[in-house]
């Protein structure tokens, strides 16, 4: 039997499947299955109301990775904010800078907080390599911009998604655009001092933390090397 | 009659629809004394989901407790349900006594919604009005059995509240629900009994219900988890087959329980990891 016939065998199993166990575990296994021809079915998965099914559908999608960003970019469900908000988190955890100006209109406005959370995540998630060097300044800036517009969301899920890409946004920028970057520290500092929820400012301490000690590698890593050229480079999340 | 449902989707609707209303706070609390039914039924809910907590509001909601004019066909009271919902969201220590008389009433949902509110109100003072209700599932120490399960009282809202107002003198009582037929009241027992006893067998009753058959059972252990923040559950919440929305609310509830009461100005290893665990589910 070739990959295909397999394939063919495992979409039936999803198509046919009377119970949500069964369910489930024909999408595990077609998303195992890690094939081309799965993501029109892995992506009817996010729709069927099973979250079991729905994360087994994601990582599916998320494994057979760029292959899967063009039909999720043209299947998304824009009737029903479930399946939705499971698509944004698949293109999320691709990366692909392709998704950007989806990931940007649903975090800043989508009705429903799972897919703004979902988008807000994304957004800081990005593959930055992808960007041609001469465009990654102004789509850094359009995408900081747009998330000191999303860290005042009013649901503390999306703020919380927000700072967790914030985060990994300051520290990308503090290579590429280190003026900008304190834009995102000085957010990050009001968040601290005047938002309401306990979860997001408990967030906001640890993305400051994390922002530091990168900071910290930035300045005294290459110094070290000079010093000891010998000294093997310890990883970066070391102390 | 079962009372889960609705909790359940107050929990994953959080904010789904923050839509207004075109209401200002003065005709709300004008509205509650409409002609119009249907407008004081969702004044009512507009005070509380915006916590109009105005001296005003308050006293119209505590009148609106007392309503005769809104009935259903079964004899119950959708506005006094609102208003009692509105007040444990208002946070005024006002509504507690009123509340406390709506435990006598017919309807079974405003018994519930006063008894939630009270717990939000934590004024302990209610306590004794609760074990009385609670007695009525029990004969002495021990739950009633019989072919058919009791649901003549919201037990799971009452035992959730003696958890929550610490009201340890009545842990035996409490105790004896652990054995009560519905398994969504034995799962608030536990959480209760966690919270009077801090013992971790509680905790693990709840982690162990996190892989049952039931979607619906599994979300309302979700909340109970967040509630009493038990860390050791942090994994077994982060891999249930739920929605990642009530994971998160889940989540949250551990790491602020760290915060709060572990290690208040530094970060503990636990806050971290469950930190971690809520990116991955973003």
């Amino acid at each position: 039997m070739n990959n295909s016939n397999l394939a063919q065998i495992l979409i039936r199993a999803v198509e046919e499947a009377d119970s949500s166990d069964r369910l489930l575990d024909a999408v595990q296994e077609l998303a195992a299955a890690g094939t081309e021809e799965a993501v029109p079915t892995l992506i009817a998965a996010l729709g069927y109301n099973n979250p079991g099914a729905a994360v087994a559908a994601v990582d599916g999608l998320i494994a057979i990775g760029e292959t899967a960003v063009q039909p999720l970019l043209e299947l998304i469900d824009n009737y029903n904010y479930g399946a939705r908000a499971w698509a944004i988190r698949a293109l999320a955890g691709i990366g692909d800078v392709r998704a950007l100006n989806t990931l940007l209109e649903a975090a800043k406005t989508d009705f429903s907080l799972s897919v703004r959370r979902a988008a807000a995540r994304g957004l800081g998630t990005l593959r930055w390599h992808q960007v041609p060097p001469e465009k990654l300044e102004s789509i850094q800036t359009q995408v900081l911009e747009a998330l000191l517009v999303i860290s005042q969301d009013p649901e503390w899920v999306v703020r919380y998604a927000a700072v967790t890409s914030l985060e990994t946004l300051a520290i990308a920028m503090a290579v590429t655009l280190p003026d900008q970057a304190s834009r995102i520290t000085n957010q990050l500092q009001q968040m601290l001092d005047t938002d309401v929820d306990l979860g997001v400012r408990t967030r906001v301490k640890f993305a400051q933390q994390k922002i530091q000690q990168q900071q910290h590698q930035q300045v005294f890593a290459p110094k070290r090397k000079r010093e000891d050229p010998e000294l093997p480079y310890r990883g970066g999340s070391r102390r | 009659m079962n009372p889960s449902p609705e909790k359940i989707k107050d929990l994953s609707l959080t904010g789904e629809n923050t839509d207004g209303g075109s209401l200002t706070v003065e005709q709300a609390i004008a509205n509650l004394e409409s002609g119009d039914l249907g407008l004081r039924f969702y004044a009512a809910w507009w005070l509380g989901r915006f916590r109009i907590s105005e001296p005003t509001a308050v006293t119209a909601l505590i009148k609106a407790l007392e309503d005769e004019a809104d009935r259903t066909p079964e004899g119950g009271y959708p506005l006094r349900r609102n208003a009692a919902r509105a007040l444990g969201k208002l946070g005024d220590r006002q509504a507690v006594s009123p509340l406390i008389g709506c435990l006598d009433c017919s309807d079974f949902y405003v018994r519930e919604a006063a008894i939630q509110s009270l717990e939000m109100l934590g004024d302990p003072v209610c306590i004794p009005a609760l074990i009385k209700l609670l007695a009525v599932g029990l004969q002495g120490e021990e739950i009633i059995s019989s072919k058919q399960p009791d649901l003549s009282q919201p037990y799971d809202a009452i035992l959730e509240a003696l958890g929550t107002l610490r009201a340890t003198e009545f842990t035996p009582l409490v105790k004896a629900f652990l054995e009560h037929p519905i398994e969504l009241v034995q799962y608030a027992a536990a959480r209760a009994m966690y919270q009077l006893t801090q013992e971790p067998v509680y905790g693990e009753r709840l982690v162990q219900a996190l892989g049952g058959e039931k979607l619906q059972l599994r979300r309302a252990v979700l909340a109970d988890l967040g509630a009493i923040g038990y860390l050791p559950a942090a994994d077994a919440i982060a891999q249930t087959l739920a929605e990642n929305s009530l994971k998160l609310i889940s989540l949250k509830g551990l790491l602020e329980h760290q915060v709060n009461h572990i290690t208040p100005n530094s970060f503990s290893e636990g806050a971290i990891k469950v930190m971690n665990l809520m990116d991955s589910l973003l």
